[in-house]
Parts: structure tokens; sequence; C-alpha cells
């Protein structure tokens, strides 16, 4: 019997797009029926499409987008009545054309090759493509220095964002002495905008488990911890999941695979702070101390986790290495220019009509990554800039669209690599808030330690602030730029040492927009409330009154059928009424 | 600072198997704060006390720990606690809108709870649900694709199901 596959994204993006209700439908209908498997499956990339259903027969697949449990169950019943896959919201497919057909045929999976593909719950299904083949024939034919040789030759560099060499990094915690190492999985996925980490550990968690056993037998280390954000609870209860199958199966715990090899992992949630991002703040948060980095030297590798030899990685690292160990350090070699070797996935976000999770060869120009793959930015707007690294990185402008994806031409630019959030932004984002933007993040997350980040930032916010009010001062923008070195100079952490660079980049690629703030208080963007004002024409308005039952302040009054007028001194600048027109009467100067 | 929830034989009643729980082992304090704010919503400063002499923790540090991270609160929180995600995606998208309608139509600050005690307004830095942007989550529950009159409409019906059981 042909056994027809039908899958249900259930992320967490795709349950708030509403895919369980899908889902429950489905497994009513098809309940009893032998002839198809139905499974629930982590997040294929393709947020902007969410919920989706995939049908696959035969090896060949359809996925079907924005479905609800009423067109989800209208497409599996023509399927199985006929054989034939309905053309209506066919977002993807393996057989015909497809809308997304192109978008996902620029990719390269290797961290994403099982999302939206098996069922993160079952152990079995990972299993059943090449999964804990790495550890096996790590453990049963590889020396822990041919691991490490195989890491270092695939050119592996870190993916949190920083680019350390990881091979080289586990070289270095091989070789410290101590009795009790402890691996590290960073999964504190702070930067807003970004959701790579979640959706590799929602839709793949024995990925990232077993990447880390293998590091831990590299390395030497007894002792693993995962640290998730506690914002994150799927992926939290996948992990857990996944750690008892495989402690049951013999991949993790003691004796690993008949091996004296004993090596045990726990999730150890995060409380909420982004600083925990850094390596020595995280490592004080899992010994239940206040997240606050310390100096290095000793680094991790010689005093970490209770003062014990650490190695810590990032999510996607660990996801990348069962693939290099299967398939090769040349495989994955291939990928990528210059030192940037292997793949990299992006979140994409903002003003994009794609939004969503993507993985591209490193070296891919930004324009291909945002225009081919994204489909560009939505409601025939223009391009302005993108920014990449979160807090910690910068505003790429559409002159730079050219550069290639990797960690030293990105760094080039301003900006940072970073984890692999990429914000689209359009004519209608003002630089100057999203610049507020970042330093009021950075200042309410700066842990207080350096007086330079915990002052510095207030200052530059207060600065940004005012500028964004009208009230800047004409040496603003260069005092700016002076704090910003002296706050990168003089902080201990990466958190105050990039804190600066959104700022950096902006003034250094939209210094006239700065400038129309101070000099003519104008907002080009027509984003800065204090800059704005709405008003009516009088000619084009039909005193239909909808803009003044909009208005949440009752700024607006007017007769009906007679010219509206908004009182500018009562009005918020909410942008209600301007919604809310159906003749365009109202314009923002 | 919060007022006393309970009498002393219940703080201790409730108190005692989280005590043995974590007695003993190191690195407590983050998941010792989170099993007590799961029995009381927030930190009661009577019951943090208790568990700091039960378990030889000094109050300060147990109370430096429960105010650096965000998901500690000292205060009691409304039956729905809304998250406003403000990460960058929800801002370019117009989150910060959505946040002074929310304020306007709560009658509350960040951080503050209704009179009626419904809900307690947060903003937080990051969903992780960037492209259904803006995003709120109500409870448990994620709301996405919102503008400010949405956003408004869906606690309208959060109030309106409070009378159903």
């Amino acid at each position: 019997m042909t056994k027809t596959v039908v899958r249900v994204g259930v992320g967490s993006c795709g349950i708030a797009a509403g895919a369980l209700a899908v889902l429950h439908r489905l497994s009513e209908v098809l309940g009893s029926r032998e002839d198809v498997v139905l499974k629930p499956v982590g997040c294929v990339g393709l947020c902007f499409h969410e919920p989706l259903v995939e049908i696959e027969r035969e090896g060949q697949r359809w996925l079907y987008g924005e479905m609800d449990a009423a067109g989800a169950e209208r497409v599996v019943r023509d399927f199985l009545a006929t054989g034939e896959a309905p053309a209506e919201h066919l977002v993807y497919s393996t057989v015909t054309e497809a809308p997304e057909n192109d978008m996902l045929g620029k990719q390269v999976r290797v961290v994403l090759r099982n999302c939206g593909i098996i069922d993160p719950e079952k152990i079995d299904e990972y299993i059943a493509r090449d999964g804990y083949k790495a550890l096996e024939k790590a453990v049963h034919s590889m020396a822990p220095e041919q691991v490490i040789a195989v890491v270092t030759e695939s050119g592996l560099r870190g993916r949190g964002g920083a680019g350390f060499p990881t091979g080289l990094k586990w070289k270095f915690a091989r070789e410290a002495k101590g009795d009790l190492k402890y691996v590290v999985c960073n999964a504190d996925e702070g930067d807003p905008g970004a959701f790579m980490d979640r959706s590799v550990l929602e839709g793949d968690p024995h990925t990232v488990i077993e990447g880390m056993v293998l590091c831990a037998y590299a390395v030497g280390a007894s002792q693993g911890v995962v640290y998730c954000r506690a914002e994150y609870p799927l992926a939290i209860k996948h992990l857990n999941l996944a750690l008892e199958q495989a402690r049951e199966r013999g991949y993790l715990g003691r004796n690993i695979l008949g091996t004296t090899f004993s090596f045990d992992i726990y999730v150890k949630e995060g409380a909420g702070a982004f600083v925990c991002g850094e390596e020595t703040a995280l490592i004080a948060s899992i010994e239940g101390k206040r997240g606050m980095p310390r100096p290095r030297p000793p680094f991790p590798a010689q005093s970490g986790v209770f003062g014990k030899p650490t190695n810590i990685n990032n999510v996607e690292t660990f996801a990348n290495i069962p693939w290099i160990l299967v398939h090769g350090a040349e495989a994955f070699n291939r990928y990528g220019i210059g030192k940037s070797r292997g793949t990299k996935v992006f979140a994409l976000a903002g003003k994009i009509v794609k939004g969503g999770l993507v993985e591209v060869p490193m070296g891919m120009p930004l324009r291909e990554v945002i225009f081919d793959v994204g489909g560009g930015v939505p409601d025939g707007k223009t391009f302005k800039a993108v920014q990449m690294g979160g807090p910690s990185g910068g505003c790429i402008p559409a002159a730079l669209l050219d550069t290639p994806v990797d960690y030293e031409s990105i760094n080039a630019t301003g900006a940072i690599m970073g984890s692999g959030g990429m914000v689209v932004m359009d004519e209608a984002t003002c630089v100057v808030d999203v610049a507020k933007f970042f330093l009021s993040f950075t200042q309410r997350e700066s842990c207080g330690k350096c007086p330079f980040c915990r002052i510095g930032t207030k200052r530059m916010l207060e600065i940004l602030t005012r500028i964004s009010e009208g009230q800047g001062r004409p040496d603003d923008v260069d005092l700016l730029l002076e704090m910003s070195v002296q706050i990168k100079d003089g902080s201990l952490c990466g958190l105050g040492q990039t804190a600066p660079n959104p700022v950096l980049t902006t003034a250094k690629y939209f210094r006239e927009e700065y400038e129309a703030h101070i000099r003519d208080h104008q907002c080009p963007a027509k984003v800065c409330s204090a800059l704005i004002h709405y008003t009516i024409d009088a000619e084009k308005c039909i005193g239909c009154t909808k803009c003044a039952r909009a208005c949440p302040v009752k700024a607006i009054s007017g007769a009906l059928k007679a010219p509206h007028v908004i009182d500018d001194g009562a009005c918020i600048r909410c942008g209600l009424c301007l919604k809310s027109c159906p003749v365009k009467a109202i314009s923002v100067e | 600072m919060a007022v006393a929830t309970a009498t002393r034989e219940e703080l201790v009643r409730r108190l005692d198997p989280i005590v043995e729980r974590h007695r003993g082992k190191k690195g407590i304090t983050i998941p010792l704060l989170s099993d007590v704010q799961k029995v009381f919503g927030y930190l009661p400063e009577d019951a943090v006390e208790y568990v700091g002499k039960a378990l030889d923790i000094p109050a300060a540090e147990l109370f430096g720990v429960a105010t650096f991270y965000a998901m500690f609160r000292l205060e009691p929180q409304g039956k729905y606690v809304v998250r406003l995600c403000r990460g960058t995606a929800c801002h370019v998208q117009g989150s910060g809108r959505i946040g002074e309608q929310l304020q306007r139509a709560l009658e509350i600050q960040e951080g503050g709870t209704t009179a009626d005690g419904m809900f307690t307004l947060q903003y937080v830095a990051c969903l992780g649900c960037c492209s259904l942007a803006p995003v709120m989550m109500v409870g448990e529950e994620v709301h996405g694709r919102l503008t400010p009159e949405k956003a408004v409409e869906v606690l309208e019906g959060y109030r309106a199901r409070r009378v159903e059981p």
C-alpha cells in the first residue's frame, strides 16, 4: 500500500497562526486510515504562509499555505480521493510549478535539513535520516583528536555571531586540564528579530543533542548544559523529550553506545536577561548568580562553569556538527567563500515580502538573500537598509547590497554577521528612530557593571531622544560618535563593546537624516511623532466622520458631511485617522 | 512591596516541599525563585525571606537575582499577563503605536495592572514570531499581525470571556 504522509507545521509561529486547529481537524478526518500518516512537524521556514500543510507520496511533495481547518480538510480529502494535488493554495512542490519553488530552490539545507520534515518528538524519524550515525562512527572508529581535526578542516566558525573557529575552540577545551569538563549550548537567543535557534530546537532537537555529545567526546567532557530562554516553552519541551529518548537509546548517559564514554545533558532555563548571551555572564547565570560578565582570561576553556574547563557553542554551531561528520569536512567546505564556509541560517523579518527562516550558502550577496529569496520589500516601497546582528549590529544601506554574507565582508560594513537576524527596513523607517530603539534596548539590558556601558548608553539614548524630538544640538552627531568610541573601549563584554554599532552605522550611512532632524526639525521618514503633523484636506474631506470615530483622543471635530479638522495640540500622532479615511484626505507632513 | 499573602503556617506548608527539593544542590537560586513564583504568581517578600533562611542563602542574594532577571516579579500580576513584543521586527511594523494604544485603553503604564486585576501590561524583547509581527502574548496565547485597534479588540475578547466558566 502506498502511504501518504501529511505534515502540519506546528512550531511556535505555526501555532500562533492557528496550526493546532488544522492538526486537530486532520487528525479527526484521518483518524483511522492506515494509508495516511499524519505528522506534526517543526518550522519549514515559510513563516509568511503559515499555517502550512504538506502532502507527500512516493517522494513527491506538495506544500500548501494559509491553511485553516476546513481548507486543509478539503485539500487532503481531494488528494486522497483523486490522487491529484489541488492547485489552490499550493506554495511549493517538487513536481509542479509553485510560487515558492525558487525561494526554496536557492537554499542549501544543512542546519535545517530535518526542520519541517520530521516529527521532532520521535527519535526514530531523526535516526531514519542519518541521525546519530555521526556519533556511532565517532565513538567506535575515531579518536577525539580526529573529530576535532574534521571540525577544524571543515572551516566551521561560531554561528552565535563572533565567528571564532569551532575546531580551535574545541582544541583549547581538549588541552585544558581537569577531571570534570562541561559542554554548554548557548540557546539564549536574545537578539530581537532572530528566531533561528528556536526553530532548530523546536523542529530538530536531536541534531543539537548529537552535536553536543560529539563535542563532549572530542573535548573529554562529562556534563552538558543547554541554556535556553524561558520564552521558548515549546523548544524546552521538545529538548527534554529528546534528551529522555536519547538516554533510553544509549546515545546519552553512562557508557554511551557501549563504550567507556559517559556524558549527560540537562536544560537550564534562562530568566530573561540579554547579557546572558555573553559566555561569562551565561556561566554566572548557570551557577545561579546575577548574569554579569567577568574579565577574560581566564577563558571558559580554562575556567568556566563552577571553575571547570567549559566549551560553549551556539545552537546552530552544534546543529552543523553531525552533518559534517557524516558527509565529511570537504562536503561542508564546498559551500561558502574565503574564510566563511558552509551555510548560514537567517531569520528574515521586517519590511519583507517573504518573512521567515532561510538557509543559504555563505557568500551569497545580500541582494540575492533579500530580493531573490526574501521577495524584496512589500507594498511597492523602496528598500532602505537591512539591520544585521541585532543590538550589536548595524544597518547596511542599499548601496552595499552586493556585499556577500561572510564574516569579514559584513564586518567591513560596520554591522556584524551576528546570530542571523535580518530586519529589512523601507523608506518609511526612520534611522534615528531605529538607533533610538536599539539604544533603549541595550540601555535597559546593560548589567550595570561597567560605567561606560551603564551611563554611556543612557546618555546616548538621551541625545537620540532629543534629536527625535527636534531638540537636537548642532554637534550632537559628533558627540554621539565620540561617546561611541569611549563606550566600545571602556566596556568589558560584547554588550557594551557593540552597543554603539547601530548609531555608528546609521550615522555613517544616513548622516543627512540625522541632520534633517537637528537642523530642519524634520523627520524625512515621517516617523518621529514630535516632528510630524496630520492635516485634513478640506477639499477632499467628505465629512463621513470615520476619522473622528477612529481618533482615540477625540482630537478630530466636524459636522456630518462637512470638512473635519484635527486639533494639532491634542493629536497624539497615532496615525489611526490616516488609515480610516476612505478618500485619502488626510496627510502627514 | 507586596503584602503578606498567607499565614505563617500556610507559607511553611506551601514552601517546604520547594525547600526540600533544592536542599544541598548548587546553583539553585534561579530555579528556586522560579518555583516560589509558580506558587504565588509573584515573589512575596516574606516567602523569599523564608526560603532564604531555610536554605542558608542571604536574602540580599536572592533579591539580587530576583531584580536582575526580567522573569521575576515582586508585585502581584493581573489574571492575564499581556506581553507586547518590542523586538526589532515588531518595532518597524509599528508595535510602539500598539503599546501607546493599549496603555490608553487599559489606563495603565507599561508594567502596570488594570484596576479590575484583569491585565498586566509588559513589554518584552522578542517572542520569536517575527514573521507575524507585530505580536503580543496574552497568557500563553500568541496573537499576530496586530494593529492598534485589533490589539484592543483582542483584549476586549478576553474581558468578555470572563463571564464564562
